[in-house]
């Protein structure tokens, strides 16, 4: 009973750490040999976000998991995304564009906000501890 | 649970006796295998474009891993098409037994019957596997290789040794298979005892004897058998079943743990944290390290990998045991631990074996949605020369449920956390009694926690 009101509590509880306003962000994000620099980038949820991908060597692209949205950049040119990051959470960066043998494993991030689905995991595996320990004494 | 015997069903069991489905299913792998090597040779060199990347490393990689492992253990060994052309040849035959077949048919030496080979093998592909998983022409080597040594090792040694000793996808099939709910096993192993052909060993003229170098009748864990069937159709005294039973039914085994098997699992947890971050990680070093093989960076990243694989993970598990064993002693000093550090060592590493799984599992669900609509280009045009088969050539690349695959992610590892637990927590009991059953099984399930976060972290962080 309280490990099950344990683990509805982990899931359920809203996340007590005071979210920044939300407003306009602007990155450049550049696309090379398998690789986004900056690798992660961090907004707010509500943040108006603008993200100009510069391809630096061949074509890449660029797509939001979760967002399901993408863009693609020539070579020396540079391709504007804007959306509001209105799903919290940590998505990844996939390059869209062949773009060479490791292309699909070029990955980035956005996180929005604090990535709740992470602490709450973690918070669960605690528990999965915990039970084991529970069931051992018993 | 009780296991079900699905063969007292007469259909499942003349279809399981009877040759042709399975050589049907693989007859067309071997072609699909086959197809693979040559599209690596002579097809595109785009990866993702390639029939050899995609259908190998995407499709079959998903099938074996998502479906076949979990819920099927070995069965992906039963129809195989690696060791066929060696099988033909050893046998003389493509069916039923004929008769004398070619080869040495030499014994497997005494000292290589253990998994070490197949870890090794398993170790150098997964230091190279950044090029393997990526170069079609890589890849073509690498399943011609996998076709020649199965070749040669079944024209100098009995029986399928390559797939018991050599294979590096067999060995981590078979420890993971243990997981499985199947199991090939016989009714009444009195039976067996009194039966003095052993025709499911030596085999008869309805099939061949144990293709696996494994004795039914003593058989108690799945990693050895390959589901061939051959048992089930030599058998005279009707007397091996194809089971249904609770999943890890073979972890609850309190003997026979080795330390080959174990440092399987911890090349197996190594692999999945590396591969996690190399591959699914945003840092782009480490992806030109991994590629750039032969160079300083690439030296690194293996050292790294072996080390992780090889001293840090066993060497953290070692002490996590050894603090479990320390506590016990301290809270019950007259009894201590029942066994030397060396089976602790090994036993408790069967935790590891749901961890493992459940890692791989959460891995592979990332990458192969994120990939999978690369099959419907590859299915019309194989080997990239612009063809347009079926129409789907032009199917443009898209990610598949990328929103609820984190959550699945989560939800595997954290079922293989408590999973190992109950695992740790059982191999404790076997030696410990009382309270200090606890504290033996706490160190382990502490370690099982922390790389647990790590993937966590990895794959959804």
């Amino acid at each position: 009973m309280v490990i099950g009101l344990l683990a509805v509590a982990i899931v359920f509880v809203p996340n007590p750490i005071a979210l920044a306003a939300s407003g306009d962000r602007h990155f450049r994000i550049e696309a090379s040999s398998y690789q986004y620099t900056p690798e992660a980038i961090q907004v707010s949820p509500g943040d108006h976000v603008t993200i100009d991908l510069v391809a630096t060597d061949v074509v890449h692209g660029l797509y939001i998991d979760g967002y399901d949205l993408s863009v693609t950049a020539d070579p020396g040119q540079t391709a504007t995304l804007s959306f509001i990051a209105d799903r919290s959470g940590s998505f990844r960066l996939r390059c869209s564009v062949t773009c060479g043998a490791m292309h699909p494993f070029m990955i980035g991030k956005l996180n929005v906000g604090s990535n709740d689905l992470l602490w709450r995991a973690i918070g669960l595996s605690a528990l999965a501890v915990v039970v084991g320990v529970w069931v051992i004494r018993k | 649970m009780t296991p079900i015997e699905i063969t007292r069903n007469p259909i499942i069991k003349a279809t399981l006796r009877n040759r042709w489905p399975q050589f049907v299913i693989r007859v067309i792998a071997l072609a699909g295998f086959v197809l693979a090597i040559v599209a690596g040779f002579v097809g595109t060199p785009v990866g993702n474009h390639n029939f050899g990347i995609v259908f190998v490393w995407i499709v079959w990689w998903a099938l074996l891993m998502l479906i076949l492992v979990p819920l099927a253990g070995r069965s992906w060994c039963a129809v195989c098409p690696i060791p066929m052309p060696g099988e033909w040849l050893q046998n003389g035959a493509l069916l039923k037994p004929r008769g004398k077949g070619f080869g040495l048919n030499r014994k497997w030496p005494k000292r290589f019957r253990n998994i070490w080979m197949q870890n090794i093998a398993f170790t150098l592909l997964a230091l190279f596997s950044a090029v393997v998983l990526t170069q079609p022409s890589v890849t073509g080597v690498v399943l011609l290789l996998f076709l020649i040594i199965a070749l040669v090792t079944s024209l100098i040694f009995e029986r399928r040794a390559f797939c018991r000793y050599l294979c590096p996808v067999g060995g981590f099939i078979g420890l993971y298979s243990q997981v499985a709910p199947v199991e090939v096993r016989v009714k009444d192993p009195a039976v067996c005892a009194v039966h003095s052909e052993k025709s499911c060993y030596t085999g008869s003229q309805d099939g061949y004897g144990c293709p696996w170098l494994v004795y039914p009748g003593t058989l108690t864990k799945n990693i050895n058998c390959g589901l061939c069937m051959e048992c089930l159709r030599t058998c005279t005294q009707d007397n091996v079943a194809l089971n249904l039973r609770s999943f890890g039914a073979d972890l609850k085994q309190s003997s026979g743990h080795k330390l080959d098997e174990a440092f399987k699992a911890f090349i197996m947890l190594g692999a999945a944290l590396t591969y996690s971050a190399v591959m699914l990680g945003p840092w782009g070093e480490l992806k030109s390290a991994a590629y750039s093989i032969g160079t300083a960076e690439w030296l690194v990243y293996a050292v790294t990998l072996l080390g992780l694989i090889y001293v840090i993970l066993p060497g953290a598990f070692l002490i996590a045991v050894g603090v479990g064993r320390t506590l016990a002693r301290v809270l019950n000093p007259p009894q201590g631990s029942r066994e030397s550090l060396k089976k602790s060592f090994a036993a408790f590493a069967t935790a590891l074996i749901p961890l493992g799984l459940m890692a791989w599992i959460a891995f592979s669900l990332s990458f192969v949605f994120a990939s999978l609509s690369y099959v419907w280009p590859v299915l019309s045009d194989p080997l990239g020369a612009g063809w347009n088969l079926f129409g789907t050539a032009g199917v443009a690349w898209q990610p598949y449920l990328m929103s609820i695959v984190p959550f699945l992610q989560a939800g595997v590892l954290i079922g293989g956390l408590g999973w190992a637990c109950v695992v740790a927590r059982r191999i404790a009991a076997e030696q410990q009694t009382g309270r200090v059953v606890t504290w033996e099984a706490l160190p382990v399930m502490g370690f099982c926690f922390v790389v647990t976060a790590g993937l966590l972290g990895l794959l959804i962080g």
